[in-house]
């Protein structure tokens, strides 16, 4: 490598100029405890989490900001829970589109619509539809206040990571600049360097799965037709622009289309400008008048590496696993995987733990990967039936959709982020008698009005103590860590989701991710130690 | 829920009889697809899927 530096892509915000930092004019490399690959939404969010733990984090990103093009679409509540913590999803939420009608067609027809009404009493809706570039913006604005607040998150752009070596005591890394090559060191550097993952192939490690043969073309068109905020999603439509379509609104008269264009195409033919209108004209009738925002023609796969953590190399978000796009699995299990790794690499740097608690990252979100790339496979097929006998059940489907409500269930368009519950070690025991599902041990704790506010407010990011209807200490110390206690209220919200009605009271542990360790229907502080020594794996 | 192989049709003659009549004066693409349409409301109607899987493994064995 050693290349010089080179913009892959424009950028729509410059957020991050490069600016000379001492470390490349010191004798000997400078070290950092962490160091962020890629500054992309993943390893913007890890380096906020762990900033706001006190961590002084050093993120290189070989641009000066966040790319042009509006890619991820869709942010799932948990993805917002979590910007809430971090102190980042206001300003999210205000500029996302909310949505819940959605309709499915084939042909012409309307074969059914639904709602998709969320459960009442969350903060968050299910999900919001958000371009990348700003969720990317949004992070950055938090990072600056954060900073502004006493954490140290540096990020340097146009440092691109060019060799990566490893040993016990940590990694060792040369970086390009426009001013030429430095060195440094780090303790851990967590690679959120995306799909192609230069560290990836830098440290020689495989990304075995499936290729989808099929492309799509994304245009993103901005309008101000009157079309309603609706997610519209055909199969086999009418305007014979592809063998599926779909519809989506983003802010700021930004609207998604999504052509399914088969395995054989002509790609250079069908990225001009002309091709594209040609299609987006049969899709939205003639007369309507728009802009082509951003388009891109893309094919997928589904794969993911064999392990995640390598020593002092962690791999995170679409550098470690990627999925079609069906369901927004994508930016939102990166961010769910930068959750599960900040508080562990905070208590691993603070010595408060081994490095075995890396092993349960990987068993957590490698687990959480297969099931994402199931889920977004099981799409995929249907979207694009791989043989004759698969393409026939999948019109028997549709057959079926309009008159018979069962059928609707099998229409897979995609399936829609949600968390993994950790059904592994290191969580329990669950010992609330019927205790509801939804919050068994591995599962992150589903958010409830509490008082004026919302019960994933009360609680913060360390490790938490929850009683409900039953007085728990404020705080306990157990395997040196500090656990914070609160009590709340039952509420009929509260009992539907975390207590049951078998029982009166309840005590839950919580990780600082949120993630419930364990349960029982009173406090025992020897249990409680016990369940945190087996989640630490101490 | 087990997998009933024993016999429960209530006329085994008289259903095989109507299924083949529908499927009189289709082509076989059209029969594939009613066969289809056929398999998926008949997995619905049974639901559980322990009797689905087995009724996939008895099928496939025969």
């Amino acid at each position: 490598m050693n290349a010089p530096l080179r913009d892959r892509y424009p950028l729509a915000f410059t957020l991050y100029p490069y600016q000379r930092s001492a470390d490349q004019d010191a004798a000997k490399a400078a070290h950092h405890p962490v160091v962020i690959a890629g500054g992309g939404p993943i390893g913007l969010a890890l380096a906020l989490d762990l900033g706001l733990k006190g961590q002084p984090v050093l993120v290189l990103d070989d641009h000066e900001g966040v790319g042009l093009g509006s890619r991820a679409i869709c942010f799932a509540k948990r993805t917002l829970e979590i910007c809430h913590r971090l102190g980042a999803a206001g300003p999210m939420l205000d500029k996302g589109v909310q949505w819940q009608k959605g309709r499915v067609f084939r042909d012409k027809d309307e074969l059914f619509n639904f709602d998709l009404l969320p459960e009442d009493g969350h903060r968050f809706p299910a999900f919001i539809n958000l371009s990348q570039i700003h969720f990317e913006k949004f992070l950055h604005e938090a990072i600056t206040r954060a900073n502004a607040d006493g954490a140290q998150i540096d990020i340097r752009g146009k440092n691109r990571v060019d060799a990566l070596t490893q040993n016990a005591d940590g990694a060792q890394l040369e970086i390009m600049t426009p001013d030429g090559l430095y060195q440094i060191t780090a303790d851990y550097v967590v690679a959120c360097d995306g799909a192609r993952s230069p560290i990836r192939d830098m440290l020689g490690l495989g990304f075995e799965g499936r290729v989808f043969e099929d492309n799509f073309l994304i245009a993103d068109v901005k309008m101000t037709a009157d079309f309603p905020t609706e997610r519209w999603f055909w199969f086999e439509p009418w305007f014979k622009s592809g063998d599926s379509a779909l519809l989506h609104k983003q802010p700021d008269d930004i609207w998604r289309i999504d052509f399914q264009l088969g395995w054989d195409i002509d790609r250079e033919k069908e990225m001009k400008e002309d091709n594209i209108r040609a299609r987006v004209d049969q899709m939205l009738g003639e007369g309507v008048k728009y802009d082509l925002d951003w388009c891109s023609i893309y094919t997928f796969q589904c794969r993911r590496m064999h392990e995640f953590v390598h020593d002092r190399v962690i791999f995170c978000g679409d550098a470690a696993h990627q999925v079609s796009p069906f369901g927004a699995r994508g930016a939102n299990s990166g961010v769910q995987d930068a959750e599960n790794l900040a508080w562990r690499l905070d208590m691993l740097l603070r010595g408060q733990t081994t490095a075995d608690i890396l092993n349960h990252y990987n068993t957590e979100r490698v687990m959480a990967a297969d099931e994402n790339i199931q889920n977004s496979s099981r799409a995929t097929d249907f979207l694009t039936p791989k043989s004759d006998v698969s393409r026939v059940f999948r019109n028997a489907v549709l057959d079926l959709a309009g008159s018979h409500p069962f059928a609707r269930t099998m229409v897979n368009s995609g399936r829609l982020s949600v968390p993994c519950i950790y059904d592994v070690d290191g969580f329990g025991p669950d010992a609330l008698p019927d205790g509801p599902a939804r919050s068994r041990p591995g599962a992150p704790c589903p958010d409830a009005p509490v008082g004026n506010g919302y019960l994933l407010d009360q609680l913060g990011g360390g490790f938490q103590l929850l009683g409900i209807g039953v007085d728990v200490p404020e705080t306990i110390t157990a395997n040196r860590v500090t656990i914070r206690g609160i009590t709340i209220a039952k509420t009929p919200e509260i009992t539907d989701r975390l207590l049951g009605t078998a029982v009166t009271h309840a005590v839950y542990v919580l990780r600082p991710d949120q993630h419930i360790i364990a349960r029982w229907d009173s406090f025992d502080e020897a249990a409680v130690s016990a369940a945190i020594a087996n989640a630490l794996g101490t | 829920m087990a997998l009933n192989t024993d016999p429960n049709l209530t006329d085994p003659d008289g259903f095989y009889a109507a299924l083949i009549d529908a499927h009189d004066g289709l082509d076989a693409d059209q029969s594939a697809a009613l066969n289809a349409r056929l398999i998926l409301i008949l997995a619905n109607q049974i639901g559980d899927t322990t009797t689905l899987t087995d009724a996939l493994q008895a099928a496939k064995k025969a």
